[in-house]
């Protein structure tokens, strides 16, 4: 214990030195980009002549506050320890937080289900959860392409879309159900992921993440200027109102209510959307882990990891990229036909790349890869927006904020840890034959 | 049987390309069954290509691979995985992330194989490096240079191959360590009479574990004969063996 607390002092002293130097820098910055932007103002006199008047105060209070904030921020990262240091945790606190991560997802999916019931009154946060579920669904769609096959795709949105459109062209052109259209949304989104997939096929890392970008605006000034199919910029409306298979949610003998003998209200819809999404988000879910355990999910994580290493064992990379576009554009088409379902009118924007980079970054903060993690990062991210609504303008900068101080204590996000997919049940059974006459 | 006389890889006039530079300049080379057959030669001298072109990436601009009779000269690099052809590339290549039982699955995937092939295959990987056996719920990663050279080579052989390619295998290993990898290749030769290609910057080493060897030089092969004959060869122990080339 000695050596550690006397060496203690000398890092102390020169973090301090590093910490200011560090915040002089950065409150530097601070005043050369802040000089023009808050320093002067113009202004037209009476005359319309421009004229400017400086705010030095001003400017001196922003420098200060980063000044201010740059040590703030150093000394949280001396306090918590440099990335990915391990810190010691007592065994009896490690067993006990180990027991209570495995109870979270449990835990939460029995709230999930019970929402409806606690909330029913309230209808805000019912439509807030079904919002939330919404952006679970495309966070664990796109955590399949890159959480998983580390395919950076800015684009996902596009998917979206196209689930949503076929779902409103299909109900008000062709008269068909939403049971009908859902997998022939996923189908058609899973066309475009394979259309995307196949031009993008030798490229990586920036250059798929562009290409993946203006595939997502191709999608949306189609649909804008589309007008004949589309309707473009005026949107489409009257999409049908989902029904209980086949029983319509809506007032009168055939409705819902009636044929239960219960009196009707419209939160009964509100429910049944919020148990459809739900049930299609775990069905994401679930499908994305049985694929995990498959050659097909492990070949996409070893492409994460490493291409050339995938292409050595004779891994089919084409097919393994295209499948993870497929499957990840499939559950984004879903996710479209339940928004279209539920808006009951579809216009472009509601699929600007805005959308693509939030639910990328859901997947990112979450953690690249894990189920958990994007669950939850997408409840503080939508849930987070809905909190701060009163603060409007600041939204963004606390959102902003968030996601750096997450990227500097947590960089492989929420929850960065990766679960095994192989398991050694039988195999330890002859790891335990082999003891005898192992070799070495 | 002509099948027994027929070389297990035959390489004829092969050459290969990166854009316009020339890689291989017309390669002709055997590998015999059962023989441990390896590529020697400097820095730039063509032999991962070689090792690469005759798995299918860069693809061969002229001359003709067949393994076991069959042309696979335009094959795609999971059909030729597929006729039991395995590879560890340069620099180990492991997945990181990944659990080593994983990495050693991820070899077997690329073939068709049961799970009794995968258990018989596992058992002789872990039989031949019992050091994996300890780190098997570890990250690939988390492992040391001759730990993951040793995995990289697991997973090769996790696909049962006839034919098992190996480039650099003792790259960046400690002496110690890079003699149990030969002998572990020693070991499967003789044991399993598993055919190996070796790729070699360590020439001493490589030509005593060999039974053949080629000598490479700016995309031609320039000499070939036994392991034995090509140490004794002046001009290799000046070239690769004793320091500096003497040109």
């Amino acid at each position: 214990m000695t050596a550690p607390s006397s060496q203690l002092p000398a890092t102390h002293s020169s973090g301090i030195a590093f910490i200011l130097k560090k915040a002089f820098i950065s409150a530097c910055v601070a005043l050369i980009l802040f000089s023009l932007m808050i320093g002067i103002r113009t202004l037209p006199n009476e005359s319309g002549q421009l004229t400017y008047v400086t705010r030095f105060p001003q400017l001196a209070a922003m420098v200060a506050i980063v000044f201010g904030g740059s040590i703030v921020v150093e000394l949280l990262r001396l306090w918590w320890g440099p990335v990915d240091t391990a810190r010691v945790i007592p065994p009896s606190i490690q067993s006990a937080l180990d027991f209570g991560g495995r109870l979270i997802a449990p835990a939460l999916l029995i709230f999930a289900l019970l929402v409806p019931v606690i909330f029913y009154q309230q209808r805000y946060i019912l439509d807030l959860a079904i919002l939330v579920l919404t952006y679970v669904m495309l966070g664990w769609g796109l955590n399949v392409v890159v959480g998983l096959a580390g395919l950076l795709d800015l684009g996902y949105v596009a998917f979206y879309a196209v689930g949503a459109y076929s779902y409103a062209l299909l109900a008000t052109n062709f008269g068909l159900g939403f049971w009908e259209c859902l997998p022939l949304a996923g189908l058609l989104a899973a066309c475009w992921g394979v259309m995307l997939g196949f031009p993008v096929l030798r490229l990586r890392g920036d250059y798929l993440a562009i290409v993946t970008l203006a595939f997502g605006e191709i999608i949306r000034l189609v649909i804008v200027n589309w007008q004949d199919l589309t309707g473009g910029p005026n949107g489409i409306s009257g999409i049908p109102r989902p029904t209980f298979f086949g029983i319509p949610l809506v007032p009168g003998d055939n409705g819902f209510a009636a044929k239960l003998g219960i009196p009707f209200s419209p939160t009964h819809r509100i429910v049944f959307l919020f148990y459809l999404i739900l049930a299609l988000a775990l069905l994401t879910n679930w499908v994305t882990i049985r694929l995990r355990r498959l050659p097909i999910g492990r070949a996409w994580e070893a492409l994460r990891e490493d291409e050339v290493a995938c292409r050595a064992l004779g891994i089919n990379i084409t097919t393994t990229k295209l499948s993870a576009f497929a499957i990840g554009a499939m559950f984004g088409g879903f996710a479209g036909a339940f928004f279209a379902t539920r808006q009951g009118f579809i216009s472009p924007e509601s699929f600007t790349f805005q959308e693509s980079a939030l639910v990328l970054a859901i997947v990112v903060l979450g953690g690249m890869g894990s189920q958990l993690g994007v669950a939850l990062s997408a409840f503080a991210m939508i849930g987070g927006f809905e909190l701060f609504r009163g603060f409007d303008q600041y939204r963004m900068l606390v959102f902003g904020i968030a996601m750096v101080l997450l990227m500097v204590w947590r960089p492989r996000g929420l929850i960065g840890h990766r679960a095994p997919t192989v398991f050694l049940e039988h195999n330890r059974a002859i790891a335990a034959d082999l003891v005898k006459e192992g070799r070495g | 049987m002509s099948a027994a006389d027929t070389p297990l890889l035959a390489v004829h006039g092969l050459r290969a390309a990166y854009g316009k530079i020339e890689a291989l300049k017309g390669i002709d080379l055997e590998i015999r069954r059962g023989e441990i057959v390896t590529l020697i030669g400097a820095n730039g001298a063509g032999k991962s290509t070689l090792m690469m072109t005759i798995f299918g990436r860069p693809r061969a601009k002229a001359g003709r691979i067949e393994f076991d009779g069959h042309d696979i000269t335009g094959a795609a690099t999971h059909q030729i995985a597929r006729m039991r052809i395995a590879q560890s590339p340069e620099g180990r290549r492991i997945f990181p992330r990944m659990t080593v039982a994983e990495n050693l699955q991820m070899g077997a995937d690329a073939t068709e194989s049961n799970d009794v092939d995968r258990a018989a295959s596992l058992e002789r990987v872990l039989t031949l490096f019992p050091r994996l056996k300890e780190r098997m719920i570890q990250r690939g990663g988390t492992l040391s240079g001759g730990e993951q050279q040793m995995l990289a080579i697991g997973r090769a052989l996790m696909s049962r191959p006839r034919l098992l390619m190996l480039d650099e295998p003792s790259l960046g290993l400690a002496p110690l360590i890079a003699r149990q990898i030969f002998d572990a290749i020693r070991i499967l030769n003789r044991d399993d009479g598993l055919t190996v290609l070796v790729v070699e910057q360590n020439a001493n080493h490589a030509l005593r574990l060999a039974h053949r060897g080629y000598v490479m030089v700016n995309g031609l092969i320039t000499l070939s004969g036994t392991g034995a004959e090509l140490l004794a060869r002046p001009e290799i122990r000046a070239a690769y063996l004793e320091g500096g080339r003497t040109a």
